[in-house]
């Protein structure tokens, strides 16, 4: 079969050939490079770098406010796809087309924007203050700036399968006399939770790695709200290459562990809605 | 991408939630919309010109912030271009051809969103730093990389990696073979199937692409901050300015700087809602003449 369809279209030693030689030299290549620095540590020097407290620390603050951005975005996100697709209401298409702001919008400047919205005397910050709530400065402040970026992972994995979704599979529900509630919870929700997990799931990864909306508002006291992508920084301009490399490494690792289970994820909801990728 | 026509689900009562979940759901949603979204955007420019319209264009006109809005510019004039080219022969490879690894290969393309930016800029001080692979090479011959122009323009090619490939394949994929078959089998060359079948057909979502990667591209941060060595009026971006300028205390010139960022963000999402509309309308439009032949 491949030879056959091979011959319809030319083309297919340039375009093939040259994928693979632009991808290994921008992507793969530099990519291996923290394999073998890595390995040039040796086993032991390796997991002594990466385990170290302050390490452990970042580790237990970034998959801890990931995973809390993530599920609060999963409930937030739905509803949002939700009332999308769902209702009529003023300023919907501007709601609609603003939902991939954190996309467009640089991390540098949502960073700087929660900092100055939930500091001491920001337009947020001076309300929450004497309520003794501090969030800049704070891992309070990690969270929101999480809550922030992740947003429209959820909303933009769900709403296409809400707009598909056959209203009769509802109608047929309530004939048969089920509530609103209950064909929500046994009709709809299970057509749309691979979707949720899925924008979940790639929310979770991008909080995990995110640096630049973070660093402004975290106060970035070691031990407290440090988060590891930090840590490599640090490391770097101490000159710490090796180190910096390690805990790269593991970041990596679990990067491509994400990436490996979103495509999961991915193949699940399509089977569940019987979409095609 | 939504069709926001709804109509089907406001009509049916059995697919309808009672008024006050409905209005209880569309409070809480826009609320969540209107405090974690919008007010970081409104407060950008509400601190942007606190100190008023004087101090706002003084820090934008200042050769430093200057400096940095070129080289930003000379960073997207060159990554896109390139991203461009690989996103079309990647789609190509993928869509056009079978062969084994392919769904690897899709994989691999999406890596760099996967990868944290600052791990992305890592790995190329790792290749070409001072203490890197070919680090006492290019010292030999006198080549900068890191800390210099080229390893701005390479990490920014990183982050902005898959924006138009992974726009594509889909859309190619959705499209299938059997206009290019057609033309092929009339005697178009390769090259004009391309331009005269392909291209036309994909113009939006390459489009689409584009403008997204030119938006990562002039925002990123984490990834051009590690390659960078922040010096100043030289290997500043305009978001490494803004960084600088925030950590002077300098707010009122920070906001300001940034305001030109989030005017960009604001002028992407209007483009590509833009494009999505058009999208739509030409799909409405087609099942017509679909007919006509």
């Amino acid at each position: 079969m491949s030879a056959a369809s091979r011959r319809i279209f030319p083309g297919f030693n340039l375009s093939v050939g040259y994928t693979l030689v632009y991808l290994s030299l921008i992507v793969l290549i530099p990519l291996a490079a923290i394999g073998f620095k890595a390995g040039t540590l040796g086993w032991e020097t390796f997991w002594e770098v990466v385990t170290t407290p302050q390490v452990m620390a970042s580790y237990r603050l970034t998959f801890g406010a990931s995973l809390l951005a993530g599920a609060i975005n999963a409930v937030f996100g739905l509803m949002l796809a939700w009332v999308l697709v769902r209702y009529n209401f003023f300023g919907k298409r501007f709601i609609d087309a603003m939902v991939d702001l954190p996309f467009a919008l640089p991390t540098a400047v949502t960073g700087i924007a929660l900092t100055a919205l939930y500091s001491q005397n920001g337009w947020v910050g001076q309300y929450l203050e004497p309520l003794g709530i501090k969030v800049a400065f704070t891992r309070l402040g990690i969270l929101v700036a999480l809550v922030f970026i992740g947003l429209p992972f959820v909303v933009r994995t769900v709403q296409p399968i809400l707009e598909d979704m056959e209203i009769e599979l509802e109608e047929a529900a309530a004939s048969l006399g089920a509530n609103r509630w209950q064909t929500f919870r046994y009709v709809v929700m299970p057509i749309l939770l691979p979707a949720v997990l899925t924008g979940f799931a790639l929310a979770f990864a991008r909080a995990v790695g995110e640096y630049g909306s973070v660093i402004f508002i975290a106060g970035n006291i070691p031990m407290v709200s440090e988060i590891t992508p930090l840590l490599i920084i640090t490391k770097l301009e101490q000159y710490d290459y090796a180190g910096a490399t390690a805990i790269a490494a593991v970041m990596l690792v679990i990067s491509l562990l994400m990436l490996l289970s979103i495509n999961g994820l991915q193949a699940w909801t399509a089977k569940r809605t019987g979409r095609g990728r | 991408m939504s069709s926001l026509s709804n109509s089907r689900f406001e009509r049916s009562s059995a697919a309808r939630e009672p008024r006050w979940v409905k209005w209880t759901l569309l409070t809480i949603s826009l609320a969540f919309f209107g405090f974690f979204l919008l007010l970081p955007l409104i407060s950008v420019f509400a601190e942007a010109f606190r100190k008023g319209w004087e101090t706002y264009w003084q820090a934008i006109v200042e050769p430093d912030a200057l400096a940095a809005i070129k080289l930003t510019l000379i960073a997207a004039a060159i990554s896109l271009p390139l991203n461009l080219v690989f996103g079309l022969a990647a789609s190509w490879a993928i869509t056009k051809f079978d062969f084994r690894g392919k769904h690897f290969l899709v994989s691999l393309i999406d890596l760099p969103f996967a990868v944290s930016p600052v791990v992305a800029g890592l790995i190329y001080v790792l290749v070409f730093g001072a203490q890197g692979w070919l680090g006492p090479w290019l010292d030999e011959h006198d080549i900068k990389i890191i800390f210099a122009i080229p390893g701005i323009v390479l990490a920014t090619i990183f982050v902005t990696f898959p924006f138009v490939a992974r726009e594509l394949i889909p859309l190619m994929e959705a499209q299938g073979r059997e206009e290019e078959e057609a033309a092929t089998v009339l005697g178009a060359s390769g090259w004009q199937t391309f331009f005269k079948v392909t291209l036309p057909n994909i113009k939006w979502g390459l489009l689409y692409g584009v403008i997204l990667c030119n938006a990562r591209a002039m925002g990123e941060f984490g990834a051009v901050s590690v390659v960078s060595g922040h010096i100043r009026g030289f290997t500043n971006t305009i978001p490494l300015h803004v960084e600088i300028l925030y950590n002077e205390y300098n707010f009122a010139a920070a906001f300001a700087v940034a305001s030109i960022l989030a005017l960009l963000a604001l002028l992407t999402l209007a483009v590509k809602t833009w494009i999505e509309w058009r999208q739509q309308a030409e799909t409405k439009a087609a099942p017509i003449i679909e007919k006509q032949k």
